[in-house]
């Protein structure tokens, strides 16, 4: 089985936000929740990069150790899902998340986020694959299909990679090695606690 | 474990000799960062340093632009070994000693019998703000245990549907409870305060603990030294309670999520050791003290409860009952 990963490569990403747009629309996802974004960093100065993020579905993942519903799993692909039906909305998966990937529907106070929504490496929820119940819950589920996530699908620059991690690891390698640099993996060290050697 | 710890404290010292820059990245957690630095590096000083990797983001969200935090790495140890560990001791090891206390004192009992006269201990103002603080910090704190425990007590029992609903609903219990909790807090601390100032008798009291383990009475006013240590226990840690609640109750209207993180650690220490102080507070307040529930039930206690446990206050309230008495009335058998 597959290990999947994403692997955003700074050096060639333009900063475009397709991936974020393409996620948004293929899911339908909800009003104020992004389930993957662009951050820059150093923007307007020497080294500015810009690394495309979302759920890196973590090896032993934070957001599923603290739980207090236990409502998240782990695919055979190694996808960090969860159910819907047994989140309550409690944000302890959003304080332990070193990505900031959990997001709640509802900003609203008194504990009322609503279910918590975040990437799901378009791999939909717990409901059988590719049914109205899951598109509506979870979005679409394109690795059921034999795709792989749309928002690396699509990049532009192919600077975000999503497949088996060592497939994507040897697809980085190749490139810094062609080029003769990188700013390495972000993210891996804290989600997979490895990184790319090159 | 040991030689990881040398190892990355090594790679911080390699690092801070070899790129001068990276004093830039240290301190302010948003900071740039450095031109030549790796995402292997970065992460592990930000790691290690308890900072985040942040930048830019075009979403209107600010959050959305923080790439990597490694806090909550931190966080998850505390929420799943540390406050598993202090809870489980604290309440576990509370239940233990009540045990073993009821087991060779056994109740207190009134060491001169019932009088059968009665004295008012409380008022109705009183005992309503008890009961409502009372009432509410068990739903709050059942409803808090089961967010840290409940995953491992309960959810097993009763299947994971049944158990998101209970917890669901736990929680927005929770969270409503808390305002007439903190009201309660509040007007326990107005109508208690003046009779729980600490006083040299305390010591005493404390020395002879409370003629718990034996049967003489050390002197007590109002509020022996035991019960002012709760009062204490309350007001205090109630209120850190309430205000590192309010802070999560509404997200990040008063911090970020590394302020949210530290008020959760605040909210489950103090908790956890809130709900054992309490467990030994119901415990002498009801089984484990002849005569001592009236005072928060009926409000009247025996007068030998309360001449052996509040000699001074009730000396203090037969006084106050003389020079009130009417000018007119004559002692008993004057005529």
């Amino acid at each position: 089985m597959a290990r999947m990963k994403f692997l955003c490569d700074s050096d060639r990403c333009i900063e475009c936000n397709a991936c974020v747009t393409a996620c948004k629309n293929e899911h339908e996802v909800p009003w104020g929740i992004n389930r993957r974004r662009v951050v820059t960093i150093n923007d307007g100065k020497p080294g500015e990069r810009s690394i495309s993020m979302a759920c890196m579905h973590c090896t032993d993942a934070p957001c599923a150790a603290v739980c207090p519903t236990s409502c998240f799993y782990t695919t055979a692909d190694a996808i960090v899902l969860h159910d819907k039906d047994t989140c309550i909305g409690c944000g302890y998966c959003f304080y332990a998340c070193p990505f900031g990937a959990p997001q709640y529907p509802r900003v609203g106070n008194f504990g009322s986020r609503g279910k918590m929504d975040k990437c799901t490496y378009c791999a939909g929820g717990p409901q059988a694959d590719n049914t109205g119940v899951e598109y509506v819950q979870y979005g679409s589920n394109r690795i059921a299909e034999g795709k792989l996530p749309l928002c690396a699908e699509m990049c532009s620059t192919k600077a975000l990679l999503a497949g088996d991690g060592q497939m994507i690891a040897s697809i980085y390698r190749e490139r810094v090695q062609r080029r003769g640099y990188g700013a390495g993996a972000w993210g891996w060290r804290t989600a997979y606690k490895e990184t790319v050697t090159v | 474990m040991i030689t990881r710890i040398l190892a990355a404290a090594a790679l911080v010292l390699a690092l801070g000799f070899a790129a001068p820059a990276f004093a830039q990245v240290s301190g302010t957690p948003t900071n740039p960062v450095s031109a030549t630095a790796t995402a292997e590096e970065l992460e592990l000083q930000k790691a290690l340093t308890g900072g985040r990797i942040a930048g830019r983001g075009s979403i209107p969200d600010a959050q959305s632009a923080n790439l990597i935090q490694p806090a909550g790495r931190d966080w998850r140890q505390f929420h799943n070994v540390t406050l598993t560990w202090v809870g489980g001791i604290a309440v576990l090891g509370m239940l233990g000693i009540i045990a073993l206390f009821y087991a060779t004192r056994g109740r207190v009992i009134i060491d001169s019998g019932r009088a059968g006269r009665t004295i008012q201990r409380f008022n109705l103002l009183e005992r309503a703000a008890h009961w409502m603080t009372a009432s509410t910090f068990v739903v709050l704190a059942l409803t808090g245990l089961n967010l840290t425990f409940g995953r491992w007590l309960v959810l097993p029992l009763v299947g994971p549907e049944a158990f998101a609903t209970v917890t669901l609903w736990g929680k927005y219990a929770h969270n409503y409870l808390s305002f007439p909790f903190t009201l309660g807090i509040v007007l326990l601390f107005l109508l208690w305060v003046k009779d729980n100032i600490p006083h040299a008798r305390d010591i005493g009291w404390l020395k002879a603990a409370g003629g718990l383990f034996g049967h003489e009475h050390p002197p007590a006013a109002r509020f022996n030294a035991g019960q002012k240590m709760v009062f204490w226990i309350t007001v205090l840690g109630g209120t850190a309670v309430a205000v590192s609640g309010y802070v999560l109750i509404f997200p990040f209207f008063v911090t970020d999520i590394a302020g949210m993180q530290l008020a959760h650690i605040v909210h489950g220490v103090i908790s956890v050791l809130m709900i054992a102080a309490m467990l030994g507070h119901i415990y002498i307040g009801s089984l484990g003290m002849e005569g001592a529930f009236d005072a928060m039930g009926s409000g009247q206690v025996d007068l030998n409860w309360a001449k052996e446990h509040h000699s001074l206050w009730v000396e203090d309230e037969m006084k106050k009952a003389r020079e009130t008495v009417h000018p007119g009335a004559k002692a008993q058998g004057a005529d």
